[in-house]
């Protein structure tokens, strides 16, 4: 290779934050127009906050709080005449969060009178058409799950397949300005635009997990977000805050984040390899990276995610800073599971699996359980009781029996009823519908762009 | 005389920490101080797949080490034990699960 080659060509990615919704300071949008952005790319969702997003398709961030953002990112994709591709709406990302955050969108273009082809991705799927997926052999578990059965698609409330960059890529070759994908890939948000610009794939998907964070990869995680540059030989990256660095160390170590694997990822389309990737600090505050690879799959993959509702749960919540009680803290938590029983027995005629229940002792051993390294008595402990039925009204009905325990029991060798201290009136939170994650499998597609469906306005150029 | 303090992984690293990687993982980093701190972690004698099992209460075959000597840093990566948002999964992150890695102490353990 010879260096007489004229600059090649480059594309710059402005991401302003980790997440929609989650704020970034005032200049972050400024700067990054400043150098030169190209595309302006954020993360709308996550699995990370558990199944309840999916599972009842509403979003983990408040709707001011996603205008507030999108707001400042719309004036500067029609100032700068650049696209905005925003993915995983909703948190979810599925096609009531696509709806929601585009109902948001709508909203701020006529406020501000702004003329920009919004397109909407739809990446929710139907369980009838996966359970046919399935029985052609064309669903595969990924470790830790087993083989897939037509009964669990079929119990969720919503599944969808988390796109790649292409149908973002044809949203844009058809004429949108602003992208909002369903479910996708942290990462596929934003290569998509490099890639469709000819930028090679390695440092494009190697660049896009860097970002995906905002200012996780730099010295001030708090510090918002960040600018790549990615070209033929690799990419640059750099904070948005000029008080804040990226150094060899904090990019790299971005890699870590959240990954099973730090040198492997899968995307739809194949694998990025960044074993022989190198980290040089180009001055203070930039980092350049190179050789990084991505090795095509022979299969395309869409990897389906999936939640159903569990049951129902109802809360009680009350606290313990007697220390004749707290010094024999696991025998009160032991008899207040076997007198509960009894009385649940004895009243409404049922025993688990009928219903269960989670004791937790908050203070004392909640999070970590048998594996906790730490001993000693605490000085006051949180008891939160969780109860879990197929239905709310026996959920709520075991917490309500275990309400005169909860203020009352004993241990077994007081001679007199302690009170203890419930933390509100009512002792008892409904919680409605708990969900779980049933889904952790790939689907073989002929098209990466199949499965998901786009709509833009009419009128928009194709 | 009182017994010499052993620092604990967590007194020796720059940070330890667990997280989510997905709903079914989760994964754990030490990030140590330099060379020196890492070749501690990194020494299997004194951290491997049957150590940590042993702290979390999991199959060592289940277990995925990485040994990242450019960054000093010791990854570890296993399934949840409980599935996320259940019933019975009191760290919806999985967020501080780093702690007993980071009581570990060398030279005791």
């Amino acid at each position: 290779m010879t260096s007489t080659h004229a600059p090649p060509e480059e594309v710059r990615i402005l991401v302003p934050s980790g997440m929609l919704g989650g704020g970034f300071p005032a200049g972050t949008v400024e700067r990054g127009l400043a150098l030169g952005a190209d595309v302006i790319a954020v993360d709308g969702g996550s699995t990370d906050s558990g199944p309840h997003y999916l599972g009842s398709a509403t979003a983990k961030t408040s709707a001011a709080a996603v205008a507030r953002d999108l707001r400042s990112l719309l004036r500067a994709s029609a100032t700068a005449g650049i696209p905005l591709v925003i993915g995983s709406c909703g948190t979810g990302g599925t096609d009531a969060g696509v709806d929601w955050v585009a109902g948001i969108v709508e909203g701020i273009l006529r406020e501000e009178d702004l003329a920009l082809t919004v397109a909407r991705i739809y990446s929710e799927q139907d369980a009838a058409d996966l359970v046919a997926e399935l029985d052609a052999g064309r669903i595969h578990p990924l470790a830790p799950q087993g083989p897939l059965d037509a009964a669990t698609l079929e119990s969720c409330t919503h599944i969808v397949g988390m796109m790649g960059a292409e149908p973002i890529m044809a949203a844009l070759q058809a004429g949108a300005d602003v992208v909002l994908a369903g479910r996708a890939t942290d990462t596929a948000v934003i290569a998509a635009v490099p890639l469709m610009r000819g930028m090679p794939a390695g440092p494009t998907w190697h660049a896009a997990k860097i970002v995906e964070c905002g200012g996780q990869c730099t010295t001030d995680p708090r510090s918002g977000g960040v600018f790549a540059t990615i070209d033929a030989g690799g990419f640059t990256i750099e904070p948005l805050d000029p008080a804040v660095a990226c150094t060899p160390t904090s990019v790299a170590a971005h890699m870590l984040y959240e990954t099973v694997d730090p040198f492997q990822m899968r995307e739809p389309a194949g694998t990025l390899q960044v074993r022989e990737a190198t980290y040089r600090a180009l001055d203070e505050r930039r980092v350049r990276v190179e050789g990084s690879r991505f090795e095509p799959a022979e299969q395309h993959t869409i990897k389906l995610e999936g939640a159903r509702i569990s049951g129902y749960a109802t809360m009680s919540f009350s606290a313990i800073r007697d220390p004749d009680i707290l010094g024999s803290i696991e025998d009160w938590a032991a008899l207040l599971e076997q007198v509960l029983g009894a009385r649940v027995r004895q009243t409404l005629g049922i025993s688990p699996p009928e219903y269960e229940i989670d004791l937790r002792l908050y203070g004392y051993d909640a999070v970590l359980e048998s594996i906790d390294p730490a001993t000693g008595p605490p000085r006051e402990v949180g008891v939160m009781l969780l109860v879990h039925a197929a239905d709310q009204a026996t959920a709520t009905s075991v917490a309500k029996i275990a309400n005169p325990l909860m203020l009352h029991l004993p241990t077994k060798d007081m001679a007199y009823l302690p009170s203890l201290a419930f933390a509100y009136s009512p002792a008892e939170t409904e919680r409605g519908p708990s969900y779980e994650f049933a889904l952790h499998h790939v689907v073989d597609v002929d098209s990466p762009t199949g499965m998901f469906r786009t709509h833009l306005p009419e009128g928009a150029s194709r | 005389m009182t017994a010499e303090h052993l620092p604990t992984l967590g007194e020796l690293a720059l940070e330890v920490r667990s997280k989510n990687a997905g709903p079914f993982w989760v994964t754990m980093e030490l990030f140590m101080r330099d060379a020196e701190g890492y070749a501690l972690v990194a020494d299997e004698e004194f951290l491997d797949e049957d150590v940590v099992a042993r702290l979390y209460d999991l199959d060592p075959a289940d277990i995925l080490f990485f040994r990242i000597p450019e960054l000093n840093v010791v990854k570890v990566s296993f399934p949840r034990p409980v599935a996320q948002g259940s019933l019975r999964d009191r760290d919806v992150h999985a967020g501080q699960h780093h702690v007993p890695l980071a009581a570990l102490v060398p030279g005791r353990n």
